[in-house]
């Protein structure tokens, strides 16, 4: 923890957990879509469900996925923005298991048909959580460059991976392997000190065994 | 590596003859791989933000409950017609309390220091002081650094957030960490910084986290304006030479042990306290229909 953690984030208000990291799951969401968002169902879970409208809850999450900031001022007219810029969303509640209070699922198709879905917790002080993408387990904080690679649960795909991370100049700060079954579903989730090259990750699709690779770049004004 | 103690803060300072905020920055500097420059533009962005925040309060806004806004400007009213006995001082620090909290429960952009539940306490206590000692900026940085370096010990020892420890965590860490940057500003060594902080701390402990509806307005909002004042006169307490008897570092475990044994209906779930009493329970209801 750094002192710009105990003072700040500059943010919209008014709270933490309810708004600004509201806001960052959608906008960290967005980043892990890479496309501009054409429709978006919102699962809202425990604590967000319950008083999420009154802290803005809503109008933060729609905020992010649009691409705004936890401190973007356009925060309160996230939901006439997005009318406007014909983003097409719902909400409802959902009973979640074994999660945060402060949890939301997010199914998000792009507006070039990519599809996502993504569960994430908002643990406090506008910190997040990414706790799974596309129903698999990841420890994703989104404050590092991340890349996520769903693969055949196979020898050699850790190796491929991190040859090229290393190759590419990319320092590994942590790693984390999940999978369903062996010989299943396996993910990789790899948080860098350095940003991934697209070409890279393009080489990294196109391997046997990969099913799907999704990156989280930290980059700003990121054009999709 | 943060600061395990304030303690440590201290022994540093005298170590190496350096400066309670200077230890915190060069602390900043090689945890985050960083120079002085951005760090100090970095706390300098935050400190305008703050200003900005209170120069662009709007009297008429409401919160989405429709329960909070305008007290800030009903202060300022007061004090310019001269009926408050609090004076020129405590008056303002209360009236930009009340404003950053409601400009937060409005949905603008506030610094969170170290909670946004908690946000007018310090800019309420700094921008007031700047404003009627005029001091220069540099001083003002150097002073939030102070509250960070505290703010940092209590994140470690303890929590910041109501839901982990009741208000104590969220105004009670604030109102410690404007009452060392306040002691800091007076002309303050690092230990009235410290036992100013450890004072106000005191003051608050116990206080339980139950906002009305779950949200960040009743008492939310007011409570910033007892965390600025208590602030104060723990700054003063400490310049006078008045010493906590209980070691800081020992206060802020206490607070620790008083939220973990605190009951869950009073950490932030909007169940107990204010939020239970049938009025507080009528608004609830109104909100979610």
């Amino acid at each position: 923890m750094s002192i710009f953690d105990i003072i700040g984030p500059v943010m919209v208000g008014p709270s933490s957990s309810h708004t600004a990291g509201a806001a960052k799951i959608g906008f960290t969401s967005r980043q892990l879509l890479r496309e501009e968002i054409g429709s978006a169902q919102i699962f809202l879970h425990g604590s967000f469900l319950a008083t999420g409208k009154g802290h803005g809850t809503d109008k933060a999450l729609i905020a992010g996925l649009l691409g705004m900031k936890p401190d973007d001022e356009r925060i309160p007219d996230s939901l006439r923005i997005a009318d406007e810029q014909g983003m097409k969303y719902s909400f409802s509640g959902i009973e979640l298991r074994n999660v945060h209070p402060n949890t939301v699922m997010l199914k998000l198709t792009g507006v070039n048909g990519r599809e996502l879905e993504v569960v994430a917790s908002s643990i406090g002080g506008g910190a997040i959580k990414i706790c799974q993408i596309d129903g698999l387990e990841a420890n994703i904080c989104a404050n590092y460059p991340t890349l996520i690679v769903h693969n055949i649960d196979q020898p050699g795909h850790v190796s491929e991976v991190t040859s090229m991370l290393g190759h590419k100049s990319v320092n590994i700060a942590t790693m984390q392997l999940y999978r369903d079954k062996r010989g299943g579903n396996a993910v990789m989730v790899i948080e860098c000190d350095q940003e991934v090259p697209l070409e890279a990750i393009d080489w990294l699709k196109k391997l046997e065994g990969v099913v799907k690779v999704t990156y989280l770049s930290l980059e700003e004004n990121n054009e999709f | 590596m943060s600061f395990r103690s304030l303690n440590e803060i201290i022994q540093i300072c005298t170590l190496e003859d350096r400066s309670f905020w200077e230890v915190i920055l060069e602390e900043d500097i090689s945890d985050r791989g960083t120079t002085r420059e951005e760090s100090l533009s970095r706390m300098q962005s935050l400190y305008l933000s703050m200003k900005h925040a209170d120069a662009t309060y709007e009297a008429d806004l409401k919160s989405a409950s429709k329960l909070v806004g305008g007290d800030g400007a009903k202060i300022t009213a007061a004090l310019e017609k001269g009926i408050l006995i609090s004076g020129p001082f405590i008056g303002e620090v209360m009236s930009k309390a009340l404003k950053m909290g409601e400009s937060n429960a409005c949905m603008k952009k506030i610094v969170a220091a170290p909670t946004a539940g908690s946000c007018g306490v310090i800019p309420a206590i700094l921008l007031t002081y700047e404003e009627q000692y005029h001091i220069s900026i540099d001083k003002m940085l150097e002073a939030l650094y102070v509250a960070s370096g505290i703010g940092e010990v209590i994140a470690y020892r303890a929590f910041l957030s109501g839901a982990a420890g009741g208000c104590q965590a969220e105004i009670g860490s604030a109102s410690a960490m404007a009452a060392g940057a306040l002691a800091y500003l007076n002309g303050g060594d690092a230990d009235s910084i410290i036992h100013a902080a450890a004072m106000s701390l005191k003051n608050l402990l116990g206080l339980v986290c139950d906002p009305v509806a779950g949200l960040v307005e009743v008492p939310c909002v007011k409570r910033n304006v007892v965390g600025a004042v208590n602030a104060i006169s723990c700054a003063d307490m400490a310049i006078a030479g008045i010493r906590s008897k209980i070691p800081p570092d020992e206060v802020i475990d206490a607070m620790r042990n008083i939220g973990e044994a605190m009951h869950k209906s009073l950490r932030e779930t909007g169940e107990g306290g204010l939020a239970a009493t049938p009025t507080g329970q009528e608004i609830a209801l109104i909100i979610r229909e």
